[in-house]
């Protein structure tokens, strides 16, 4: 390989990945405080998800996503301030293939790979929606909730005809209000949920005070959709999703009657989950937690992974929302400082323990959203016919048939099976996985475990490869 | 295949904002107008492209899910490139996006640059 593309050395303090609001903060934070800091995101703008767009959206669509999502914009400006005044650098459309245990990452951007070393990295790449395996669920059509939000944000686009929405938590009901407030037509609401359960909202009622602000977002969300009168289900069972080339009926059960609605777009949604792709290719130590059924990194108290050097903040440590993120994402970037002594730990100390009273403050309704929009276990673990592996075809019921072969975790049925071996290295199917081989053979998915993820976690082209420089 | 759009621009529904400065891209060939300021996967949904790729094992049509990078049901072949995820790709005027209907496969050329058919003894009968 010639010497003279070689460029020039890359190396910063800190690599934050992920510019939603926990890579913002660490990043606004950190680079504050002189540590020449990189963040890198794979969207052309700063914002992640929930602020997608936030620096050039119109006021029509900001008016229809509300202040919540306006609220985005103090943070994304902060990060365009400070990255241009040289010790923060952004890097837009980049994504980080592998990440090592010794920092040193591998980022493609302008379809080239550069290698870049950090004294430490924060992971922020936020959560991705929970698998939702139904019959049909691979239909044109047939999208998840974030997906259609991420339309209205990022390309002001909505749905052409009668939207159904289906599943369960605060994101269904949000979009719901969006759409409404776009004067989008929504066909039906289908949740998956038996209703607001009022006895374990008295159990929580000292938390859902707490969490008031929240509490009553959530109640103007459900009046909007109640005063729009949209046809509501409630206690929805054996969703189906049927079509030849695409989606063109629903069918469920609903207080004990039979229902099938025709229509040609319908979003899914059943909660987030942390997106660990990158914490699982560290080795990092993970723990299923068994409240928001999902897997979470092992953190300590600054946000550090069992792997040294290396944090991770937001919604990819667990689902806290993004103010949570934002508080997090400043905890972690603190953590680094202290990591690198450069200010005094007795300082960092006492902020750290500020911030963390914060967080606690905003994840007390947690504990009652959880068990109020948990997911029900035939939306989790389907049916025998359910395709389970999207990529590869693999269905909820050849899993279970090689578990009975002897089969006893992940990497094993992915052997068999290639279940998890397509282009989204598991990333949909994982979690499902791991349930479904917990409960056929009866241990717990802590004992079950995960997909053994290895980089490159994102598509490289063998071009691409061969031109990184030395 | 180009069909009625499943998704429309909020200003359509209203008829109130301007235009918004649009490319040209070919999808299979056939030229569409998308945004020019947004993914590929949601100017070419705009575009009523209702199937992106098909699954390689069942051959069933698949369009994008999550919109978001991870679910990798948007692969596209673009500008010769196959398995690009169209939800993080930029349109770009003239850009050649086809529909992955196959596996991508490997070609095989001679020394002037010929493609030559895949050889059947590693791989089976050739296409």
């Amino acid at each position: 390989m010639s010497k003279n593309v070689k460029s020039a050395e890359l190396e910063y303090d800190l690599v934050v990945v992920g510019a939603g609001p926990a890579g913002m903060a660490a990043a606004v934070r950190a680079s504050q405080n002189k540590l020449r800091t990189l963040l890198l995101d794979e969207q052309p703008e700063v914002g992640g998800q929930i602020y997608r767009n936030i620096t050039s959206v119109d006021a029509r669509r900001e008016e229809i996503l509300g202040p919540d999502y306006s609220h985005g914009r103090t943070l994304a400006t902060e990060v365009i301030a400070e990255a241009g005044k040289g010790s923060l650098t952004y890097w837009s459309n980049a994504s980080a293939w592998q990440i090592d245990p010794e920092k040193t990452l591998h980022v493609l951007r302008d379809g080239r790979s550069s290698m870049v070393k950090a004294k430490a990295i924060i992971v922020a790449t936020g959560a991705m929606e929970r698998p939702f395996p139904v019959p049909g669920w691979t239909l044109p059509g047939v999208m998840t909730a974030g997906a259609g939000q991420i339309l209205l944000k990022n390309a002001g686009l909505v749905p052409s005809t009668p939207v159904v929405l289906a599943g369960c938590g605060p994101l269904l009901y949000l979009i719901a209000a969006q759409y409404l407030r776009a004067g989008v037509a929504i066909k039906a609401i289908l949740d998956t949920t038996a209703g607001t359960d009022w006895k374990l909202a008295l159990r929580h009622a000292r938390d859902l005070l707490t969490g008031w602000s929240y509490v009553r977002k959530g109640m103007g969300m459900l009046r909007a959709i109640k005063d729009a009168k949209v046809p509501f289900y409630r206690g929805v069972k054996g969703l189906r999703l049927e079509g030849e080339d695409a989606l063109q009926r629903v069918r469920f059960s609903s207080g004990g009657r039979e229902h099938t609605l025709d229509a040609s777009v319908c979003l899914l949604h059943q909660g987030v989950v942390p997106n660990t792709q990158i914490s699982w290719s560290l080795r990092a130590e993970h723990k299923w937690d068994e409240v928001q059924l999902c897997w979470t990194p092992v953190i300590d108290d600054w946000c550090q992974l069992s792997v040294p050097g290396i944090y991770t903040a937001g919604d990819g440590a667990s689902i806290g929302g993004a103010l949570v993120a934002a508080l997090q994402g400043e905890l972690a970037a603190l953590g680094v400082m202290r990591q690198l002594q450069v200010k005094p730990a007795a300082d960092l100390d006492r902020d750290g323990a500020t911030i963390r009273a914060e967080i606690e403050r905003h994840l007390a309704i947690r504990p009652y959203l959880n068990r109020q929009y948990r997911p029900s276990d035939e939306y989790r673990i389907p049916a025998d016919e359910t395709t389970v592996c999207r990529c590869e075809e693999v269905t909820a019921g050849s899993i279970r048939e090689q578990v009975k072969l002897g089969c006893s975790g992940p990497n094993q049925t992915k052997s068999f099976s290639r279940c998890g071996m397509g282009p989204c290295q598991g990333r949909m199917c994982g979690l499902t996985v791991t349930e479904v081989i917990a409960k056929e053979s009866g241990l717990t998915p802590q004992e079950v475990g995960y997909y053994r993820i290895r980089p490159p976690i994102k598509s490289v082209t063998l071009g691409q490869l061969a031109q990184i420089d030395e | 295949m180009v069909a009625k759009a499943l998704f429309v621009p909020l200003a359509a529904k209203r008829g109130s904002e301007g235009a918004a400065p649009t490319v040209t891209v070919y999808f299979n060939d056939k030229p569409l107008k998308v945004p020019a300021n947004t993914s590929l996967a949601a100017g070419l949904l705009a575009a009523g492209v209702t199937r992106f790729r098909n699954a390689p094992v069942s051959g069933t049509g698949r369009a994008p899910y999550c919109m978001m990078g991870v679910c990798y049901e948007c692969l596209v072949e673009v500008d010769d490139v196959p398995s690009q995820q169209a939800c993080l790709t930029r349109p770009q005027e003239g850009m050649r996006v086809r529909s992955m209907d196959d596996l991508p496969g490997l070609a095989f050329y001679d020394a002037e640059g010929r493609e030559l058919p895949t050889p059947t003894k590693l791989f089976g009968e050739g296409k």
